[in-house]
């Protein structure tokens, strides 16, 4: 399926990309969709990214729902006039048949506090399962999108469930030599699940959130946005541990919240400026 | 009428958001009406369509020309200096010349007539299209594409791809960010994806029902109302039927097709209002009752496709998705049921409630002292102190809890259940689930003694409360929703008959506010809200029990001759006492003359009727006291035919005065028919 959607977006100009080598929460935090969706550069990528969402963790006990699990993202600048019939393309290339089908585009606006970005869009459905997130980016570190970006991301997992036809995620083929995607993750799902939830030390997160917020701040005096910028994904992951364990209260969240995209956003402008795009 | 036209215009874009196509067909056609009233055109009709995918409208019967006008403006005298003529012609846009010179008031004045000509209605539409795109008032809106190098670029609510303006069978030629007009659009999505040319307005229906396109939203919601009621019925079912979700599936959908399916039983443990809320919510499913009127394990779903399969695979994709949100929602239930929820109130003390008021917590302890309070005074008659406090103390805790951060709209439901299952007394879980009745007008006013306890604590202390922060609600603002707080109130304190006498925990502001909320309340029940004010003039009364009965006693004796004859009477007794600026002597009077007969009896009716009314208010019989006062109006009649009040003799004038007063005073003690109309 990856590589169909890699063969399918490389032909129509995609630069096919990897996985970026840290823990986040979704594809949007890649460096090639959040820094590259700034300024007026034409630019055209996919890629897989694993996601971690600690909040989103059941012990393995949801057929659907895991605190790990992979996005395929793909991101077009400035968004092409026909990127709805791409989109649909890219889904009949993996084999979904839409006269068996119910594809629907059901509002969904997207919005990153931590980010501070947001766009309009819809929650692609297939059947009513929400397999795609589909936006146009409207702002990206509380800068305007000059030009609008395109961004697709696909849930891998639902989608493959779609095609195999099964109920469970974890009954996934992962190939055809009988490994299961249980075999491969299910363990994991029970451990981290019990450790974000339960185990993970709260005094180690809150200094590592410090730490990387200091890191962030050495990074954007030294003019290094990129440094910057991980260390900013590592804080907004951070938070989100913090937020699974339960110990931020709703008044402190916000100031997190505040906190991570300040971060973010001081990334964000620092790329601008090196760039020299700012106004 | 001859040479009419219509004219269709359809605006096609990616998909609209469901909420906004109502509003945005409303915009349409108030938009359109507007520019074509400046150019003094109007259409017979305006038709509006929306689908997911087009925002269409037909405005029917538009003559091909706008009329003719001729501007006539007054210049100045002709014989005014050279500046002033030309400034006048700079300002009607002609040359000397053509000025018309006429005879005003004796001076002859120069006069500028401009012949505006009838302009093509094409032409006017042609302007009238890129206007209204550029000023729709969508809520959200955005840029997109190769344009949006610039924050200038138009702005739409997705995507704009196509546009379709017909006048007649002819093209309005007219262009907006790149897209032009034409007659082209295309079908459903998958059904029919290519492109279809529409002839005028009078075939757009029919042709894009023949490319699987239902483009009017009521046909829409007809096909989905009777598709899931049918498709519930033919399972032995009865559909729950819900207007809004018939709504929203008619706007996610141009070729709607009903389908029902089973999900696993074994949810059914699961609290119906859950599922029933995930379904909707998540999905946009309908749900079911069985026989027993118990919801079923049975969904609606509304599909966008006549599915080549008959939709088997797309009932069995819903199924799947619906399956994991129960289970996620089980997930909750089932972790929640095991925290007590004594132990979950403790995390209120993290939650900010105002933040001038404290946390949560602490406004639980008041409300929790509160209802004990209303129980132990009997002001809630049969309502157990305990239980009461109890209620109070665990009536806010689901608010923690994973359900209720999941569904915010099921707090008080979800902590009545986790309370039930977790052996707290059924006086105590029914308390918890209700204590938020009644939200509006017409929700149901809890009667169960602990529960009216603990929501009349809660809606009391936070009406006490932002009252005293000076938070009050003023004109249109009332964000804490005080007003509803109090009507909430009324009907606690009406519906259970409680003797309350609020002034015992509300300050004057407060009891004025609730004055206030009392007559919005009565008017809309159909009581007079003179009859109300006549009553509340008297002052001093805080219980809304006695200060109702007496009010309604008012409105039924106010219908009788009796009634009616006796406010005559008292009115002329008062205007006359008004026109004699007459101060009442505090002293009782002893007349020194001799009393006409007519006098003799309205004293005799006064001695009588005064102390009847009097102990019949004490008893708060009201009825009695309106009998009372009704035996004053035939003395009173008499008195007013018989007798002279203005009397050429002081001591009968001022004694007949003094007799008025006392009938005025009788009155008055039972309410203040000076404040009471006709």
């Amino acid at each position: 399926m990856i590589l169909r959607l890699h063969s399918y977006w490389g032909a129509r100009g995609c630069a096919i990309l990897q996985p970026y080598d840290m823990r986040m929460g979704a594809g949007t935090f890649h460096p090639a969709t959040t820094l590259r969706a700034l300024g007026p550069d034409p630019w055209n990528a996919a890629f897989v990214q694993p996601s971690r969402r600690p909040t989103d963790g059941r012990y393995g006990e949801n057929p659907n729902r895991l605190q790990h699990y992979y996005q395929y993202q793909v991101i077009l600048k400035p968004s092409p006039p026909d990127l709805q019939e791409l989109y649909l393309g890219s889904l009949a290339a993996i084999g979904i048949d839409f006269t068996r089908h119910d594809i629907r585009f059901v509002e969904d606006d997207w919005e990153s506090p931590t980010l501070g970005a947001w766009g309009l869009g819809w929650e692609v459905w297939c059947d009513g399962m929400e397999v795609t997130q589909f936006t146009y980016f409207q702002q990206m570190g509380g800068f305007d999108c000059k030009p609008v970006a395109g961004e697709l991301t696909y849930g891998l997992e639902r989608l493959a469930m779609y095609i195999q036809n099964v109920d469970n995620v974890y009954d996934l083929r992962f190939n055809d030599a009988g490994v299961s995607y249980g075999d491969v993750f299910l363990e994991n799902e029970r451990q981290m699940s019990t450790w974000n939830f339960e185990v993970a030390d709260t005094d180690t997160l809150f200094d590592l959130f410090r730490k990387a917020a200091a890191e962030c701040e050495n990074c954007l005096a030294a003019k290094l946005p990129i440094p910057a910028y991980e260390q900013a994904i590592e804080a907004s992951h951070i938070f989100n541990l913090l937020n699974a364990r339960g110990v931020i209260s709703v008044a402190e969240r916000q100031a997190y919240i505040g906190r991570v995209r300040d971060l973010a956003k001081g990334a964000c402008t620092a790329y601008m400026e090196k760039n020299g795009w700012m106004a | 009428m001859d040479g009419v036209t219509d004219f269709l215009l359809e605006l096609r874009s990616e998909e609209i958001p469901a909420r906004m196509q109502d509003k945005a067909r409303e915009d349409l056609a108030r938009l359109f009406a507007a520019e074509l009233d400046k150019a003094g055109l109007k259409a017979a009709e305006l038709v509006t369509y929306a689908t997911p995918r087009r925002l269409a409208l037909i405005a029917r019967d538009l003559p091909a020309e706008t009329q003719a006008v001729s501007e006539e403006l007054k210049g100045p005298p002709a014989d005014a200096p050279d500046a002033a003529i030309e400034g006048f012609l700079r300002k009607a846009g002609l040359t000397r010349d053509a000025l018309q010179t006429r005879e005003v008031k004796g001076r002859a004045t120069l006069f500028a007539v401009i012949d505006k000509p009838g302009r093509a209605t094409a032409d006017v539409l042609a302007e009238v299209i890129p206007t209204i795109i550029r000023a729709f008032p969508w809520p959200k809106s955005m840029r997109w594409g190769d344009a949006s190098i610039s924050t200038e670029s138009l702005r739409w609510v997705r995507p704009l791809q196509g546009i379709i303006a017909l006048f007649g069978d002819d093209v309005v030629p007219c262009a907006i960010a790149g897209v032009e007009s034409g007659a082209a659009t295309v079908g459903h999505r998958f059904h029919h994806p290519g492109v279809i040319t529409i002839g005028s307005a009078a075939d757009y229906v029919e042709k894009l029902r023949a490319c699987h396109v239902i483009v009017d939203q009521n046909e829409r919601r007809a096909t989905i109302a009777l598709g899931a009621k049918m498709a519930a019925n033919m399972a032995g079912l009865t559909l729950i039927e819900d207007e809004g979700l018939v709504s929203e599936n008619a706007g996610l959908t141009e070729w709607p097709v009903p389908l029902l399916g089973r999900f696993d039983e074994a949810f059914l443990d699961v609290p119906p209002e859950v599922i029933q809320l995930t379904a909707r919510v998540n999905q946009k499913y309908f749900v079911c009752r069985d026989a027993g009127g118990s919801l079923a394990n049975a969904f609606v779903c509304t599909a966008n496709i006549d599915a080549a399969d008959g939709g088997e695979r797309i009932v069995e994709g819903n199924r799947k998705v619906l399956a994991a949100r129960l289970s996620d929602a089980r997930f909750f239930y089932e972790t929640d049921l095991k925290v007590p929820l004594a132990d979950q109130a403790t995390k209120l003390e993290k939650i900010v409630f105002h933040e001038k008021l404290g946390t949560v917590a602490d406004k639980v302890d008041r409300v929790a002292k509160l209802a004990r309070w209303l129980a132990e005074e009997g002001i809630v008659k049969g309502a157990d102190p305990e239980l009461a406090e109890r209620a109070a103390r665990l009536a806010k805790a689901d608010l923690v809890t994973g359900m209720v951060g999941e569904f915010p709209e099921l707090q008080g439901l979800m902590g009545g259940y986790y309370a039930a299952a977790q052996g707290e007394p059924a006086e105590v879980a029914e308390a918890i689930r209700d204590h938020y009745k009644p939200v509006g007008q017409g929700d149901d006013v809890p009667t169960a003694p602990v529960t009216v306890a603990v929501s009349l604590a809660d809606k009391l202390d936070s009406i006490t409360q932002f009252f005293g922060a000076d938070l009050k609600p003023s004109g249109s603002k009332d964000p804490f929703a005080l007003r509803r707080s109090a009507l909430g109130i009324l009907a606690l304190i009406l519906d259970n008959g409680l003797r309350f006498p609020l002034s015992r925990t509300a300050n004057n502001d407060v009891l004025d506010f609730f004055a206030d909320r009392l007559k919005v309340q009565q008017r809309e029940a159909g009581v007079r809200h003179d009859l109300i004010d006549a009553v509340f003039a008297l002052g001093g009364e805080d219980d809304l029990v006695r200060l109702l009965a007496r009010v309604k006693a008012l409105q039924s004796f106010v219908g009788t001759e009796d009634g009616a004859n006796l406010l005559a009477g008292y009115k002329r007794a008062a205007n006359i006492l008004k026109k004699e600026s007459y101060q009442a002597d505090t002293a009782p009077f002893e007349a020194d003359y001799r009393r006409e007969q007519a006098e003799a009896a309205l004293v005799t009716a006064l001695d009588a009727a005064e102390p009847a009314s009097a102990k019949a208010i004490a008893n708060e019989d009201f009825e009695a006291a309106m009998a009372a006062l009704a035996t004053l109006r035939a003395p009173i009649d008499s008195f007013f035919d018989q007798v002279t009040v203005n009397d050429a003799d002081p001591a009968k004038r001022a004694g007949r005065l003094a007799l008025l007063a006392r009938v005025r005073a009788a009155v008055h003690g039972v309410a203040d028919f000076s404040r009471i109309e006709g």
